[in-house]
Protein backbone atom coordinates (compact mmCIF):
# COMPACT_ATOMS: atom_id res chain seq x y z
CA UNK A 1 0.00 0.00 0.00
CA UNK A 2 3.07 2.20 -0.03
CA UNK A 3 2.54 3.39 -4.00
CA UNK A 4 -0.24 5.12 -6.13
CA UNK A 5 -0.04 1.98 -8.07
CA UNK A 6 -0.46 -0.51 -5.55
CA UNK A 7 -3.19 1.00 -3.88
CA UNK A 8 -5.27 1.50 -6.89
CA UNK A 9 -4.32 -2.47 -7.96
CA UNK A 10 -5.34 -3.27 -4.39
CA UNK A 11 -8.52 -1.51 -4.64
CA UNK A 12 -9.72 -2.82 -8.14
CA UNK A 13 -8.83 -6.37 -6.93
CA UNK A 14 -10.96 -6.11 -3.80
CA UNK A 15 -14.23 -3.96 -5.56
CA UNK A 16 -14.11 -6.59 -8.52
CA UNK A 17 -14.28 -9.38 -5.81
CA UNK A 18 -17.10 -7.75 -3.81
CA UNK A 19 -18.87 -7.44 -7.45
CA UNK A 20 -18.66 -10.84 -8.20
CA UNK A 21 -19.91 -11.49 -4.91
CA UNK A 22 -22.73 -9.29 -5.02
CA UNK A 23 -23.48 -11.30 -8.60
CA UNK A 24 -23.43 -14.43 -7.02
CA UNK A 25 -25.93 -13.64 -4.29
CA UNK A 26 -28.42 -11.88 -6.92
CA UNK A 27 -28.03 -14.58 -8.76
CA UNK A 28 -29.04 -17.27 -5.37
CA UNK A 29 -32.10 -14.36 -4.52
CA UNK A 30 -33.78 -15.94 -7.71
CA UNK A 31 -34.76 -18.88 -6.05
CA UNK A 32 -36.76 -17.20 -3.23
CA UNK A 33 -39.36 -16.46 -6.37
CA UNK A 34 -42.04 -19.05 -6.79
CA UNK A 35 -43.27 -18.20 -10.18
CA UNK A 36 -47.19 -19.02 -10.61
CA UNK A 37 -47.46 -18.88 -14.81
CA UNK A 38 -50.30 -19.25 -16.41
CA UNK A 39 -50.88 -20.10 -20.39
CA UNK A 40 -53.71 -21.08 -22.53
CA UNK A 41 -53.51 -22.18 -26.24
CA UNK A 42 -56.43 -22.46 -28.62
CA UNK A 43 -56.59 -23.52 -31.94
CA UNK A 44 -58.74 -21.39 -33.80
CA UNK A 45 -58.63 -23.35 -36.99
CA UNK A 46 -56.76 -25.31 -39.23
CA UNK A 47 -55.90 -22.97 -42.37
CA UNK A 48 -55.33 -26.43 -44.57
CA UNK A 49 -53.55 -29.90 -44.29
CA UNK A 50 -51.72 -31.36 -47.28
CA UNK A 51 -49.18 -33.84 -47.85
CA UNK A 52 -45.96 -32.46 -49.42
CA UNK A 53 -44.58 -33.65 -52.66
CA UNK A 54 -42.47 -36.22 -51.28
CA UNK A 55 -44.78 -37.14 -48.72
CA UNK A 56 -44.26 -35.92 -45.48
CA UNK A 57 -47.88 -34.29 -43.78
CA UNK A 58 -47.61 -30.36 -43.61
CA UNK A 59 -50.36 -28.43 -41.38
CA UNK A 60 -51.08 -24.70 -41.07
CA UNK A 61 -53.29 -23.56 -38.27
CA UNK A 62 -54.45 -20.31 -36.13
CA UNK A 63 -53.94 -20.36 -32.15
CA UNK A 64 -55.06 -17.73 -29.70
CA UNK A 65 -51.68 -17.51 -26.84
CA UNK A 66 -52.46 -16.09 -23.94
CA UNK A 67 -50.57 -16.16 -21.36
CA UNK A 68 -48.78 -14.08 -17.87
CA UNK A 69 -45.96 -15.00 -17.44
CA UNK A 70 -44.95 -11.46 -15.04
CA UNK A 71 -44.18 -13.45 -12.01
CA UNK A 72 -41.17 -15.34 -13.72
CA UNK A 73 -39.81 -12.15 -13.76
CA UNK A 74 -37.14 -11.03 -10.98
CA UNK A 75 -34.80 -7.96 -10.60
CA UNK A 76 -32.59 -10.26 -11.62
CA UNK A 77 -34.01 -11.17 -15.12
CA UNK A 78 -32.70 -9.93 -18.35
CA UNK A 79 -35.72 -11.19 -20.48
CA UNK A 80 -37.55 -14.65 -21.73
CA UNK A 81 -37.17 -16.55 -24.61
CA UNK A 82 -40.62 -18.24 -24.96
CA UNK A 83 -41.81 -20.87 -27.46
CA UNK A 84 -44.97 -23.20 -28.62
CA UNK A 85 -44.16 -26.54 -29.66
CA UNK A 86 -46.81 -29.57 -31.18
CA UNK A 87 -45.51 -32.20 -29.72
CA UNK A 88 -46.47 -35.64 -30.32
CA UNK A 89 -45.81 -39.71 -30.69
CA UNK A 90 -45.38 -41.55 -33.84
CA UNK A 91 -44.12 -45.28 -34.08
CA UNK A 92 -40.69 -44.04 -35.33
CA UNK A 93 -40.04 -41.20 -32.88
CA UNK A 94 -41.66 -41.62 -29.05
CA UNK A 95 -41.47 -37.33 -28.75
CA UNK A 96 -41.55 -34.93 -31.93
CA UNK A 97 -41.11 -31.50 -31.14
CA UNK A 98 -41.85 -29.25 -33.78
CA UNK A 99 -41.43 -25.35 -33.06
CA UNK A 100 -44.30 -23.07 -34.07
CA UNK A 101 -44.29 -20.06 -32.26
CA UNK A 102 -41.75 -18.01 -30.19
CA UNK A 103 -40.98 -14.44 -28.54
CA UNK A 104 -38.57 -12.90 -26.43
CA UNK A 105 -40.18 -10.56 -23.89
CA UNK A 106 -37.66 -8.20 -22.95
CA UNK A 107 -40.04 -6.87 -19.84
CA UNK A 108 -42.32 -7.88 -16.98
CA UNK A 109 -44.69 -5.48 -18.75
CA UNK A 110 -44.94 -7.33 -21.43
CA UNK A 111 -45.41 -10.57 -19.96
CA UNK A 112 -49.21 -10.86 -19.93
CA UNK A 113 -50.26 -10.87 -23.65
CA UNK A 114 -52.37 -12.10 -25.62
CA UNK A 115 -52.00 -12.90 -29.30
CA UNK A 116 -53.30 -14.85 -32.49
CA UNK A 117 -51.39 -15.94 -34.66
CA UNK A 118 -50.99 -18.89 -37.85
CA UNK A 119 -47.53 -20.86 -37.03
CA UNK A 120 -44.73 -18.45 -37.36
CA UNK A 121 -42.31 -22.00 -38.64
CA UNK A 122 -43.61 -24.66 -40.83
CA UNK A 123 -45.80 -27.55 -39.21
CA UNK A 124 -44.39 -30.45 -41.05
CA UNK A 125 -44.13 -34.43 -39.61
CA UNK A 126 -41.43 -36.75 -40.50
CA UNK A 127 -43.39 -38.80 -42.75
CA UNK A 128 -47.41 -39.30 -42.78
CA UNK A 129 -48.36 -39.41 -39.52
CA UNK A 130 -50.50 -36.29 -38.35
CA UNK A 131 -54.23 -37.10 -39.70
CA UNK A 132 -56.26 -37.51 -36.64
CA UNK A 133 -53.22 -37.12 -34.45
CA UNK A 134 -53.32 -36.52 -30.96
CA UNK A 135 -50.62 -33.79 -29.85
CA UNK A 136 -49.79 -31.40 -27.39
CA UNK A 137 -48.91 -27.56 -27.44
CA UNK A 138 -45.84 -27.25 -25.01
CA UNK A 139 -45.50 -23.14 -24.08
CA UNK A 140 -41.63 -23.24 -23.07
CA UNK A 141 -39.65 -20.56 -21.55
CA UNK A 142 -36.08 -20.32 -20.60
CA UNK A 143 -35.96 -17.38 -18.38
CA UNK A 144 -32.50 -14.93 -19.23
CA UNK A 145 -30.90 -13.67 -16.04
CA UNK A 146 -28.68 -10.21 -15.67
CA UNK A 147 -26.31 -12.63 -13.70
CA UNK A 148 -26.24 -16.52 -13.29
CA UNK A 149 -27.62 -19.61 -14.38
CA UNK A 150 -30.51 -19.45 -17.37
CA UNK A 151 -33.20 -21.94 -16.48
CA UNK A 152 -36.06 -23.63 -18.46
CA UNK A 153 -40.02 -24.59 -17.49
CA UNK A 154 -42.26 -25.54 -19.55
CA UNK A 155 -46.62 -25.88 -19.64
CA UNK A 156 -48.15 -28.58 -21.41
CA UNK A 157 -51.64 -28.28 -23.00
CA UNK A 158 -52.67 -31.51 -24.18
CA UNK A 159 -55.80 -32.83 -25.86
CA UNK A 160 -55.84 -31.57 -29.32
CA UNK A 161 -56.70 -33.45 -32.31
CA UNK A 162 -55.55 -33.08 -36.53
CA UNK A 163 -57.70 -33.42 -38.96
CA UNK A 164 -59.00 -36.60 -40.27
CA UNK A 165 -58.19 -35.60 -43.71
CA UNK A 166 -55.84 -33.24 -45.81
CA UNK A 167 -57.55 -30.53 -47.35
CA UNK B 1 2.68 8.05 2.73
CA UNK B 2 3.88 6.98 6.23
CA UNK B 3 2.92 3.77 7.70
CA UNK B 4 0.03 4.76 9.78
CA UNK B 5 -1.56 5.88 6.52
CA UNK B 6 -1.05 3.12 4.39
CA UNK B 7 -2.63 0.64 7.46
CA UNK B 8 -5.34 3.61 7.23
CA UNK B 9 -6.14 3.68 4.10
CA UNK B 10 -6.28 0.07 3.13
CA UNK B 11 -8.56 -0.37 6.69
CA UNK B 12 -10.87 2.38 5.10
CA UNK B 13 -10.71 1.00 1.48
CA UNK B 14 -12.42 -2.40 2.71
CA UNK B 15 -14.57 -0.75 5.09
CA UNK B 16 -15.77 1.86 2.05
CA UNK B 17 -16.50 -0.71 -0.60
CA UNK B 18 -18.08 -3.09 1.98
CA UNK B 19 -20.69 -1.03 2.96
CA UNK B 20 -21.44 0.46 0.06
CA UNK B 21 -21.57 -2.99 -1.93
CA UNK B 22 -24.15 -3.86 1.00
CA UNK B 23 -26.18 -0.22 0.86
CA UNK B 24 -26.13 -0.50 -3.44
CA UNK B 25 -27.33 -4.45 -2.71
CA UNK B 26 -30.28 -3.45 -0.34
CA UNK B 27 -31.29 -0.51 -2.45
CA UNK B 28 -31.71 -2.77 -5.62
CA UNK B 29 -33.27 -5.69 -4.29
CA UNK B 30 -35.69 -3.12 -2.25
CA UNK B 31 -36.26 -1.25 -5.55
CA UNK B 32 -36.44 -4.37 -7.83
CA UNK B 33 -33.74 -2.80 -10.16
CA UNK B 34 -30.25 -4.36 -10.56
CA UNK B 35 -29.06 -0.93 -12.47
CA UNK B 36 -29.63 1.33 -9.34
CA UNK B 37 -27.27 -1.39 -7.22
CA UNK B 38 -24.67 -1.45 -10.36
CA UNK B 39 -24.52 2.55 -10.47
CA UNK B 40 -24.53 3.05 -6.85
CA UNK B 41 -22.07 0.28 -6.50
CA UNK B 42 -19.57 1.80 -8.96
CA UNK B 43 -20.41 5.51 -7.82
CA UNK B 44 -18.92 3.44 -4.56
CA UNK B 45 -15.83 2.21 -6.22
CA UNK B 46 -15.29 5.97 -7.22
CA UNK B 47 -15.70 7.73 -4.03
CA UNK B 48 -13.66 5.14 -2.66
CA UNK B 49 -10.54 5.10 -5.08
CA UNK B 50 -10.68 8.94 -4.81
CA UNK B 51 -10.41 8.64 -0.74
CA UNK B 52 -8.06 5.74 -0.58
CA UNK B 53 -5.94 5.85 -3.21
CA UNK B 54 -4.32 9.95 -3.85
CA UNK B 55 -1.61 10.55 -1.24
CA UNK B 56 -3.70 13.22 0.74
CA UNK B 57 -1.99 14.99 3.58
CA UNK B 58 -4.04 12.74 6.53
CA UNK B 59 -2.23 10.02 5.68
CA UNK B 60 0.89 11.60 6.39
CA UNK B 61 0.38 12.39 10.12
CA UNK B 62 2.42 10.10 11.89
CA UNK B 63 6.38 10.77 9.76
CA UNK B 64 9.34 8.53 10.82
CA UNK B 65 11.47 10.27 12.87
CA UNK B 66 15.59 9.56 11.84
CA UNK B 67 18.14 9.88 14.25
CA UNK B 68 20.01 13.39 13.19
CA UNK B 69 23.25 12.26 11.47
CA UNK B 70 25.52 13.70 14.09
CA UNK B 71 24.15 11.52 15.89
CA UNK B 72 25.09 8.66 14.47
CA UNK B 73 28.75 10.05 14.42
CA UNK B 74 28.94 9.98 18.19
CA UNK B 75 27.88 6.16 18.64
CA UNK B 76 30.33 4.56 15.79
CA UNK B 77 29.33 0.83 15.29
CA UNK B 78 31.81 -1.64 17.14
CA UNK B 79 34.77 -1.81 15.95
CA UNK B 80 34.86 -6.00 15.92
CA UNK B 81 32.85 -6.29 12.98
CA UNK B 82 35.27 -4.09 11.34
CA UNK B 83 38.28 -6.54 12.08
CA UNK B 84 36.74 -9.87 11.42
CA UNK B 85 35.53 -8.55 7.89
CA UNK B 86 39.16 -7.03 7.38
CA UNK B 87 39.97 -10.63 8.16
CA UNK B 88 38.14 -12.63 6.30
CA UNK B 89 38.66 -10.59 3.05
CA UNK B 90 42.62 -11.38 4.08
CA UNK B 91 41.96 -15.42 4.49
CA UNK B 92 40.34 -15.33 1.13
CA UNK B 93 43.70 -13.59 -0.58
CA UNK B 94 45.54 -16.20 0.96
Amino acid sequence: MHSFGYRANALLTFALTILALMCAIASFSDNFNFPSPSAQIQIVKFNWFQKQVHGNDEVSLTMNITADLQSLFTWNTKQLFIFVAAEYETPQNSLNQVSLWDAIIPAKEHAKFWIQTANKYRFIDQGSNLRGKEFNLTLHWHVMPKTGKMFADKLVMSGFRMPEEHR
Amino acid sequence: MDWQGQKLAELWMQVLLIVFAVVAFATGYIMGSFRTMMLIYAGGVVFTSLVTVPNWPFFNRHPLKWLDPSEAEKHPKPQQQVVASKDKKKSSKK
